[in-house]
């Protein structure tokens, strides 16, 4: 079995009174690919933040490769080796692509590296490479996702984390994506938190998920499990056939009696 | 006479300048920005006529102690206040002006005063046309200024890492980069720019802790004319104030040259509030 190199234990993080995260623990392996699913607001974005030091736990550990990094600065757990890929993107619009990239590679000083690097990311994105002298702020969102991911790599992370890459982008493009972020898992071994709201790309390509409803786990298996349950078809994958909704309506009327 | 607007009115625009960089980056107003250029010519000129080295000396040492200064002040005075609400920056810089003034006044006393500069009193000629050195030597030291920032910002990785953070401060810290230090240096170079402005200006005025404040305000004017938030916007609207300074100076009755400023600052608030290069993009924090 590989090792554990992510292991978030019981955090509890607020937003001034507000519990935002209730007590999470999850576990990522060394070149796995781990999802957690959950609702807008659930706390997808908060469990990342709390992981990559932007905000800071008031209980519970975040452990990176056996070092305790919660409550530090976002700039130290970067240098730790975890490549954070922001909700929305965040590129910085008035600076080209290729600087935004070599943002990317702020803190290396390996010219070298960074210049195959760049070259392995236009391998994967060609499009950026046509791009690359473009303001970050003219692309397309589906491009400046590819460059948010592509900055991220930049850093030769030891791993990454990704926030709904899939928001805001058609179907064609979520699919476009997600196949590089598996290729990309794959092909070179990177380690992947992934937090969604859409779990049926999100299960298709990870391997492990968690389920998060308002701040709590409430269900962890294999993707492939996962995909099975009935709740899970149910509310997150919107599986219409007749049987379930028959089944939801007879749910709801014996609810009332 | 042009020549004279347009002297003058580079010194605005470096001041300018250094409102734009704090403002761009912390989204911070720095009113004590022409404090501080006051107080770069005082270094200058404790260097210059009272430890008898000379001007060059003068003039780069008073950058590098303005730039030190600038940077203490940010990592010292104003980073605890950050997230404050704005009101409360402002206050702070409008009081930092006021102790700089004081604290000037103590040490090197209210009368005005002045150092022996190369180009003190000294004229180029261009064929018909007669040049005061001091005005020359302001234009070309603010061209040779820019293009030192130009290339900074757009050349060097600290630089492209100084406009990255201004542009999306979160995001800045997720690719590593020391977003605080980021900012202090920032304010290390607004500083140093002041400096600059300040021993330039020197032979122009003397030196003393009332006119050098005034300039400050007069920047601000500048700054939003140029549209508060463009580096060439704070430049441009520096000269064009220099320039009605001193047309309203010579055409008009006695009074407005002083004032000229000041209206051209509410007539651009009144009718173009984004200023002459305010087009700038919105701006994710
Ligand atoms: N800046 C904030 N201030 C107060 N509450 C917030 C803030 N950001 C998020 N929250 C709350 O925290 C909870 C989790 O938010 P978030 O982590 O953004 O969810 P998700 O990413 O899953 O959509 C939500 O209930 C949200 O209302
Ligand atoms: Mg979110």
């Amino acid at each position: 079995m590989a090792e554990t190199i992510l292991k978030v234990s019981n955090i509890e993080t607020y937003y001034g009174p507000i519990m935002a995260i209730r007590g999470v623990s999850l576990e990522v392996e060394e070149g796995q690919m781990v999802t957690v699913l959950g609702a807008n607001g659930a706390g997808k974005t908060t469990i990342l933040k709390t992981i990559s030091g932007v905000m800071d736990p008031q209980k519970g550990s975040v452990t990176f490769e056996g070092r305790e990094i919660q409550k530090r600065d976002p700039d130290w757990v970067m240098r730790q080796g975890i490549a954070h890929v922001p909700e929305g993107r965040e590129v910085f619009p008035f600076l080209s692509v290729r600087e935004n990239l070599m943002m990317g590679a702020f803190t290396r000083t390996d010219r070298s590296g960074v210049d195959d690097d760049l070259e392995l990311v236009f391998g994967y994105f060609p499009v950026l490479k046509e791009r690359a002298d473009q303001r970050a702020g003219n692309l397309s969102g589906g491009e400046q996702q590819m460059l948010a991911i592509s900055r991220a790599l930049m850093s030769r992370p030891r791993m990454m984390l990704l926030d709904e890459p899939s928001l805001g982008l058609s179907p064609r493009l979520v699919g476009e994506i997600f196949g590089i972020i598996r290729r990309l898992n794959e092909e070179q071994g990177m380690t992947m938190l992934l937090v969604e709201q859409n779990a049926n790309m999100a299960l298709k390509t990870a391997h492990h998920g968690y389920v998060l409803e308002v701040g709590r786990i409430v269900m962890e298996d294999s993707c492939a499990r996962l995909m099975e349950k009935e709740d899970i078809q149910e509310f997150y994958l919107g599986v219409k056939d007749e049987g379930a909704r028959g089944k939801r309506r007879w749910k709801k009327k014996k609810l009332w009696r | 006479m042009l020549i004279n607007g347009i002297a003058v009115g580079c010194i605005y625009g470096m001041i300018a300048l250094g409102f734009v960089l704090i403002y761009k980056a912390t989204e911070a107003v720095n009113f004590a920005q022409g404090d501080i250029m006051m107080l770069g010519a005082f270094a200058a000129f404790s260097i210059i006529a009272l430890l008898g080295f000379n001007y060059w000396v003068g003039l780069f040492g008073a950058i590098l102690i303005m730039a030190v200064f600038g940077y203490a002040l940010e990592a010292l005075l104003l980073r605890p206040v950050i997230g404050q609400p704005q009101f409360a920056i402002v206050m702070l810089t409008i009081g930092l002006g006021f102790i700089f003034r004081t604290v000037a006044g103590a040490i090197w006393g209210h009368d005005p005063s002045a150092f022996y500069t190369p180009f003190t009193g000294k004229v180029s000629s261009f064929g018909p046309v007669v040049i005061a050195q001091e005005n020359l030597a302001i234009i070309i030291g603010t061209a040779l200024l820019c293009l030192v920032l130009y290339l900074f910002f757009t050349r060097t990785r600290l630089g492209v890492a100084m406009q990255a953070s201004s542009q999306n401060q979160l995001a800045a810290y997720y690719m590593g980069i020391p977003v605080k230090r980021v900012f202090s240096l920032i304010w290390a170079i607004s500083a140093g720019v002041a400096a600059v402005a300040g021993v330039l200006l020197s032979p122009l005025t003397l030196i003393d802790p009332g006119t050098m404040g005034f300039f400050g305000i007069k920047a601000f004017a500048a700054a939003v004319l140029g549209g508060f938030g463009s580096i060439p916007g704070a430049l441009v609207g520096g000269i064009l104030i220099g320039l009605v300074e001193q047309f309203a100076g010579r055409y008009l009755p006695a009074g407005f040259q002083e004032t000229s400023a000041y209206l051209v600052l509410l007539l651009v608030l009144v009718l173009k509030p984004s200023g002459l290069f305010g087009q700038m993009a919105q701006k994710k924090v």
